[in-house]
């Protein structure tokens, strides 16, 4: 076949450290994606420390310092009750990746063994597994958690409760995917003729193969469901006040929007670059580890 | 063979960067000939195709030299000028006919469209297409079909059809048979035979089975890293080999090997 | 041909079904009492229990989902407990103008995200490839909600180029009264030869199309990008370079026909998320869509026009997939001779 050559890969011989970084360099994406990824984790980490007003982020009021528009002595000015936005914002980065960790683990949690089950089995479990996950796969996303936040009291616990309740299919559908195109090979064929348990071949075989994947998914979910939570904040049905959530701190300021913008404009800005970093990170993650990928928007 | 050359490639150089793939001094192609570049995968054989066609760029390639197509020279030419001379004077011919026709395309579709785009009308062009076809021994009809619906055969055939139908002077045809079994290739051989025969096309065949060279093509040169060993009539080259690469070649392939 | 369509209708009641019962589960997890809402906050305790009878809320969950299904399949969705009015007539009222702008933000998304789309595949690996590379993703990350406000600010407010909320402006009602026959503003204005209607509609639309455009824009340009560049190896292509094919027949014909398939399967994708996405811009632009009247529903906690609403937005996605199903098995032979 007519081709250019290719790039040589990294051989097993090359240094761990100098394959990394080969192929970090061929892959922008994934630095800027997993730098900004790692400056956001790390700001949540230690936003208590370095915050000048960490009380703000909780049930602190500054009468007096009502609506002030950004200055030196706060970056992004002071909210309705007289709160730093700055520190109200970086508190908030402990809040969203945090629902959206929650949510995936729980994702995972529901979704692969249901999808090891119906890709491994096959059968009637298969047929009835995947009918059910067609049907929450034929509702967007946010429209059910919608519906469900909109029964539940409103809080942050409801919120996550009612994305994870929606996210979980995706997973089911990839697992089994990779179950069943596992379960087809012909050396797992002669596993089963040997008699190795149907256990250990789903952990040795299927599971390894299934982590790639799963991870890739997992970074590129990140971001979805954050703008998803964040979404849910700002209808009013998650976070409530004092909780500095950036969906509910933008909900908040809309109507003191049009003289002073900063309520809004800051928390918002804080949601899409989180939201942009772990897509970054997710397609970056994407390019490396998946040779050949089977296009998941 | 004296007087103008039909393809004429002299010092053509193509490389990857500082990496040559293909350095070939001297390599004629007269009319109604066939000639066979036989040698190994990787020899540079398919390079060579793409840099006459002035496609090495697509690939990353830089091409240097002279390939001239009736003492016209074509390296130089912008892309412009040269898709004046793709299909409708140079045609070409791939290795895996499956993959060879756009699946989504009903194949006489991209037969027609072909042929509109090197100048032929609408009702031009479908006659054009249908005679062709039936030169290639298909029923025109075949063309209502999808790639998907034709065997390998068929496409290969529809390939060749539209070679004729654009009634190009140079077929470079890179592995058209590797694909297809021994049955369906001896077709094939015959009907490039018919169209040296009938129309006088000047036919490249490329490939790496000696055998079919021999049973094929007028004049051979064999090619081994980008460089042409040796070229003449087959006759001679197959016999006595001047060069210690093609008697190895000879060697392993049985029924040459026992002819000698 | 027919029977592939056949199966994928087929296909779809069951999952539609599937959609009602999970939708019906989801919202009777209720805790709060439909019936107290429905009475009235002064009503007696008597009054309630009337009302919980009448409501059909005193018979098991069981019995109310299957008399909910029948009711469907009837045209009856229910009575809003809100607006006592026929739920589906309610949503019939308000559905339009959720269409109209879901339906302009896909047709932007397209005409920007395809060109723009197949542009970076042009040039893999190029600056101007990562800004639109980049840009995409900015696209797909972009919180809809806040989008809305800035360029309500930006462009209303600050610049005063574009009008702020509404479907047109008021005042034209008097003027030039609008005539409705399909429910569509846009429509309804080129029908009766209504102009100044018809610039007052296009000018609301602008920037709350612009916002919803975003995602799928992002979306389309990324997916067009990722599947030209996955085919462009091929040999097909090869072979239509040696034809003497310009390179933008290349790109835009040959390439782009093969990206259709998974491209269409994305536009149905984001069908459905755009029209739950216009749910959060509407309350923004004051657009009486399908957006405010689930912000109602769920203000009232209003069950039965929660249900309503969900599942009408389902039902669509579920119609757009179908289409899209029947649509890729025209293009592309490859999916219905499977």
């Amino acid at each position: 076949m007519i081709g250019a050559p290719t790039i040589t890969p990294p051989d097993a011989a090359m240094p761990r450290g100098k394959a990394l970084r080969r192929g970090l360099a061929a892959n922008p994406l994934l630095t800027v994606g997993g730098a900004l990824v790692l400056l956001i984790v790390f700001v949540a980490i230690v936003a208590p420390l370095i915050v000048p007003f960490p009380g703000d982020a909780g049930t602190a009021t500054h009468p007096f310092e009502v609506l002030k528009a950004p200055s030196a002595a706060h970056w992004f000015g002071t909210d309705n009750v007289g709160r730093d936005i700055f520190s109200r914002v970086l508190f908030g980065a402990r809040v969203s990746p945090v629902i959206a960790i929650i949510v995936l683990v729980i994702a995972c949690l529901v979704g692969i063994p249901l999808g090891v089950a119906a890709g491994f089995l096959g059968g009637r479990v298969d047929e009835l597994i995947m009918r059910v996950t067609d049907v929450f796969l034929a509702f967007p996303p946010l429209l059910l958690a919608l519906a469900l936040a909109a029964v539940l009291p409103a809080s942050l616990t409801s919120v996550t409760i009612a994305i994870a309740a929606v996210w979980w299919p995706w997973y089911v559908r990839l697992i089994r995917g990779q179950a069943a195109s596992v379960a087809g090979r012909p050396y797992v064929e002669a596993c089963r003729a040997l008699g190795v348990s149907r256990m250990r071949i789903i952990f040795r075989h299927i599971l390894p193969n299934s982590i790639t994947p799963v991870l890739v998914q997992v970074s590129l979910d990140v971001g979805g469901v954050i703008l998803t939570a964040s979404a849910l904040s700002f209808l009013g049905l998650g976070a409530q006040d004092p909780v500095p959530d950036w969906g509910l701190m933008v909900s908040s300021g809309q109507s003191y929007f049009t003289p002073d913008w900063w309520m809004v404009t800051f928390p918002g800005l804080a949601i899409l670059l989180t939201a942009f970093a772990f897509n970054l990170l997710g397609d970056g993650l994407r390019d490396l580890l998946d040779p050949k990928r089977s296009f998941l928007p | 063979m004296t007087g103008l050359a039909r393809l004429a490639i002299s010092d053509l150089d193509v490389s990857f960067g500082s990496r040559q793939v293909v350095s070939i001094a001297d390599l004629r192609l007269d009319r109604a000939e066939i000639l066979g570049l036989a040698g190994e995968s990787g020899s540079g054989k398919s390079m060579t195709t793409l840099a006459v066609l002035g496609l090495a760029h697509t690939v990353g390639a830089t091409v240097s030299g002279s390939i001239t197509l009736d003492g016209q020279e074509l390296t130089g030419l912008p892309q412009e000028s040269l898709r004046d001379f793709r299909g409708r004077r140079i045609a070409a011919i791939f290795q895996s006919p499956s993959t060879a026709f756009n699946p989504v395309y009903r194949v006489g579709s991209i037969v027609t469209k072909a042929l509109r785009l090197h100048g032929a009308t609408k009702s031009e062009a479908s006659d054009r297409a249908a005679e062709a076809m039936r030169q290639v021994l298909l029923p025109p009809d075949l063309m209502r079909r999808y790639p998907s619906q034709l065997s390998g055969g068929q496409l290969q055939r529809v390939a060749i059809a539209l070679a004729v139908a654009l009634r190009a002077e140079v077929l470079l045809a890179d592995e058209p048979t590797s694909a297809l079994d021994v049955t369906v290739q001896a077709e094939v051989l015959d009907l490039l035979r018919d169209l040296r025969a009938s129309i006088g096309m000047s036919i490249l065949f490329i490939s790496h089975d000696l055998a079919v060279v021999a049973e094929l093509c007028d004049r051979v040169a064999v090619m081994r890293e980008g460089l042409i060993l040796e070229q003449g009539p087959a006759s001679q080259v197959l016999s006595a080999p001047a060069h210690p690469y093609t008697a190895e070649l000879l060697q392993s392939v049985p029924k040459l090997a026992s002819t000698t | 041909m027919p029977v592939f369509v056949a199966r994928r209708i087929a296909l779809a009641i069951v999952v539609v079904l599937g959609v009602i019962v999970v939708t019906f589960v989801v919202v009777h997890v209720v805790p709060g009492d439909p019936a107290a809402t429905w009475a009235g906050p002064h009503a007696s305790a008597s009054q309630i229990a009337r009302a919980r009878k009448y409501l059909g809320l005193d018979r098991p969950l069981v019995v109310q989902l299957v008399s909910y299904l029948g009711g469907i399949a009837s045209g009856n969705w229910g009575i809003s407990i809100h607006t006592h009015r026929s739920v589906l007539s309610d949503l019939m009222t308000v559905a339009p103008a959720s269409l109209e702008l879901v339906i302009t933000a896909l047709v932007l998304a397209m005409v920007a995200g395809i060109p723009i789309g197949l542009f970076s595949a042009r040039r893999p690996g190029r600056p101007a490839d990562q800004l639109i590379r980049a840009g995409s993703i900015v696209g797909i990350s972009m919180p809809i909600f806040w989008m809305a406000l800035i360029l309500q600010l930006v462009f209303s407010q600050r610049l005063k180029l574009l009008p702020a909320a509404g479907e047109f402006s008021p005042g034209l009602l008097f003027t030039h009264p609008l005539v409705k026959r399909t429910g569509f503003p846009v429509i309804d204005s080129l029908l009766g030869g209504n102009l100044p209607m018809l610039g007052s509609t296009l000018t609301h639309l602008i920037l709350p199309a612009i916002v919803v455009a975003a995602y799928p824009a992002g979306l389309i340009a990324r997916m067009v990008r990722a599947q030209v560049l996955e085919v462009i190896g091929d040999t097909h292509i090869l072979n239509a370079r040696a034809l003497g094919f310009g390179e933008r027949q290349i790109f835009g014909r040959f390439a782009m026909k093969l990206a259709w398939t998974p491209v269409a399967a994305a536009i149905a994708l984001v069908f459905g998320y755009s029209l739950v996405n216009t749910f959060l811009v509407e309350s923004i632009f004051d657009w009486p869509g399908l957006g405010s009247y689930a912000a109602a529903s769920i203000a009232t906690l209003d069950t039965p026009a929660i249900l309503g609403v969900t599942l009408f937005v389902a039902v669509a996605y579920v119609g757009a997939n179908l289409v899209v199903d029947v649509v890729q098995a025209a293009i592309d032979p490859r999916i219905r001779l499977r």
